[in-house]
């Protein structure tokens, strides 16, 4: 089982992200669960979205998740949200920043020893898809430090899951996703 | 000549869109639906897909639920297939027409996707509203996953649309665990969908013309018993056997089973849960874990909450030594209903099982897997000791000081 946890502000397309995983995911038969915490969202809010993949049919429906994964896609949040919580030894790290990851290590000793890895989503969504939407290139960064699918089929399988917005909007995701997959670290 | 959507053999859907999808396949002729959280994707998608041309049908904007299920039932008493969906405070306003609808007889489908009731005010979901419904006269079924919501729209245009029927149908999923969880779900074609349920056939339908008959008549005390023992006879002696024959000719048609009552385990099972709704599956995953373990548990399921399933419950839980009954709804003063309803269930039928009941979940507050092996932990000291070990009724998961009565 793959546990994943976003944390990101409502508004930001992390519900999108998860369940465009999650339909990449399963065109390669795996089974998959996405999900979200909702309250009475607000534009802006901090809010937590979840991913889960496995070989069988997956039967948890916990909110409980100690993640392998935690993606946070909003750069203010490793700040002001527990994104740390029930992580285990293992658990990688992909955040947003215009930060090296020295610097935002030093700013938050939460993640001193952790496996961090950064990259500025806000900045290459604004740059590629002309507003802060910084859930597609998470995605992109995620492949690359997973090594979850190959590029190719990956983006292939995200213009299905875009296809209903228009051909400029799924052009500037794939820049953007590419983008990411070159420039985290 | 509605359009035909293609669809992959497995969509990553969840419940809501796994529901909306099921009334496009079977073509609901009118939808008439006031929208509200977290059921409003359900008849969002409705008017999407009859706004594109998926559906030969009408979505009719009312200003209530109260509307929505007036607006339903006339439009059922006038002959077309009918469907709407509501949630929590919605359907609290709709309890006065649900009892018109089924007092009337009339096929109509509503999707409730389960949520607290306030105060205080919650979107998320508990079995509230499911429970609030159990008198209304209408059949309910319980979905566990988005698959579930999807199969069990099918089969309840199936069974309530049924000539020796009648009655309206409730399908039930969990807000946000089942509505707003998207997961892979197994599709049919739109042909095979509308096959299963087949065109809507209308009985004494108002638009009949050459055959004028009234709906919704006073009767008083001549006749309004008679009519209320029919209603119930139909439930009793009809429902559950036309149910089952939709379950088996959904299993021939799809390969996928559904049964009255779920188990899972429990053959030889000493100590059982007994919930709905997620909470099923993730009981059976923490069963397969303490399997591992060699402890003898299982997980009983309730799919069809109405009519009540009391033989078949009795016959499952036969050889059980201790059940814990799980309510996701606050029964305000009393047991839960399934702890009420499991002890009807057994009480003259010999078995010995020792009976608790757990309050859970309210609000959408997580059951989580430690939450049920701490459950499993108390029914098997039940077992060991013959008797219950721990007060009758526990809350789990509450915060502050433990919560428990009798």
């Amino acid at each position: 089982m793959l546990e994943i946890r976003w944390h990101s502000r409502a508004g930001q397309g992390a519900v999108t992200g998860a369940k465009g995983l999650a339909d990449v995911v399963s065109t390669t038969g795996k089974h998959v669960q996405a999900f979200a915490f909702y309250g009475s969202a607000k534009r802006g809010a901090a809010m937590t979205a979840y991913n889960r993949v496995d070989d069988k049919i997956i039967m948890n429906h916990e909110k409980f998740m100690a993640p392998d994964y935690v993606l946070v896609i909003d750069p203010a949040l490793v700040y002001i949200a527990d994104f740390t919580a029930h992580e285990k030894e293992n658990t990688v790290y992909i955040i947003t920043t215009h930060m090296t990851t020295e610097e935002l290590v030093a700013s938050q000793p939460k993640l001193e020893g952790k496996k961090v890895f950064t990259v500025d989503c806000i900045k290459i969504s604004q740059e590629t898809i002309g507003k802060a939407i910084p859930n597609t290139p998470m995605l992109g960064a995620l492949m690359k430090v997973s090594g979850m699918y190959e590029m190719d089929f990956f983006k292939e399988n995200m213009i299905r899951v875009l296809k209903k917005l228009p051909q400029k909007i799924i052009d500037a995701n794939m820049i953007a996703i590419q983008r990411a997959y070159d420039e985290v670290k | 000549m509605a359009e035909t959507m293609e669809l992959r053999d497995i969509e990553v859907w969840d419940g809501n869109m796994a529901a909306s999808q099921a009334l496009r396949q079977v073509q609901v002729d009118v939808v008439a639906a006031y929208p509200i959280t977290p059921s409003t994707p359900i008849v969002e998608n409705y008017g999407n897909f009859t706004a594109n041309g998926y559906v030969d049908g009408e979505f009719v904007m009312v200003e209530s639920e109260h509307a929505a299920m007036s607006g339903c039932i006339g439009a059922s008493a006038a002959g077309g297939r009918v469907a709407t969906a509501t949630s929590s405070q919605g359907f609290a306003l709709m309890v006065e027409t649900l009892y018109s609808a089924s007092g009337m007889r009339l096929p109509i489908i509503l999707n409730v996707v389960n949520r607290a009731i306030g105060a205080p005010l919650n979107v998320n979901g508990d079995h509230s509203d499911m429970y609030l419904g159990r008198d209304s006269g209408w059949i309910q079924f319980d979905a566990y996953c988005p698959q579930d919501a999807y199969d069990l729209n099918f089969i309840a245009f199936k069974v309530a649309e049924d000539h020796d029927v009648r009655l309206p149908a409730m399908v039930h999923q969990d807000g946000f665990m089942t509505s707003h969880t998207a997961q892979g779900v197994h599709t049919m074609t739109d042909e095979q969908g509308f096959a299963f349920v087949g065109e809507f056939q209308p009985m004494n339908d108002m638009l009949d013309l050459d055959h004028p008959v009234t709906h919704g008549v006073q009767t008083e005390e001549d006749w309004h018993f008679e009519h209320k023992a029919r209603q119930h006879h139909a439930l009793m002696t009809v429902a559950l056997p036309k149910i089952q024959d939709a379950f088996d000719a959904f299993e021939k048609y799809t390969g996928r089973k559904y049964n009255l009552v779920e188990t899972y385990n429990v053959e030889d099972a000493d100590s059982v849960v007994i919930c709905m709704g997620t909470s099923v599956e993730t009981a059976m995953e923490v069963v397969d874990e303490l399997r591992a373990k060699g402890m003898k548990v299982g997980v009983v399921g309730i799919r069809v909450f109405r009519p009540w399933p009391l033989e078949q419950l009795a016959e499952v839980l036969k050889n059980v030594k201790a059940i814990g009954a799980l309510d996701r709804s606050s029964p305000h003063g009393t047991v839960g209903m399934l702890y009420n309803e499991i002890a009807g269930t057994m009480f003259n039928t010999g078995t010995k099982a020792v009976l608790t009941n757990y309050i859970y979940g309210l609000g959408g507050r997580d059951l989580t897997k430690a939450h049920l092996v701490g459950i499993f932990n108390d029914l098997k000291a039940n077992v060991d000791a013959g008797k219950p070990t721990t007060p009758l009724q526990q809350y789990i998961g509450l915060r502050g000081p433990k919560l428990s009565f009798f």
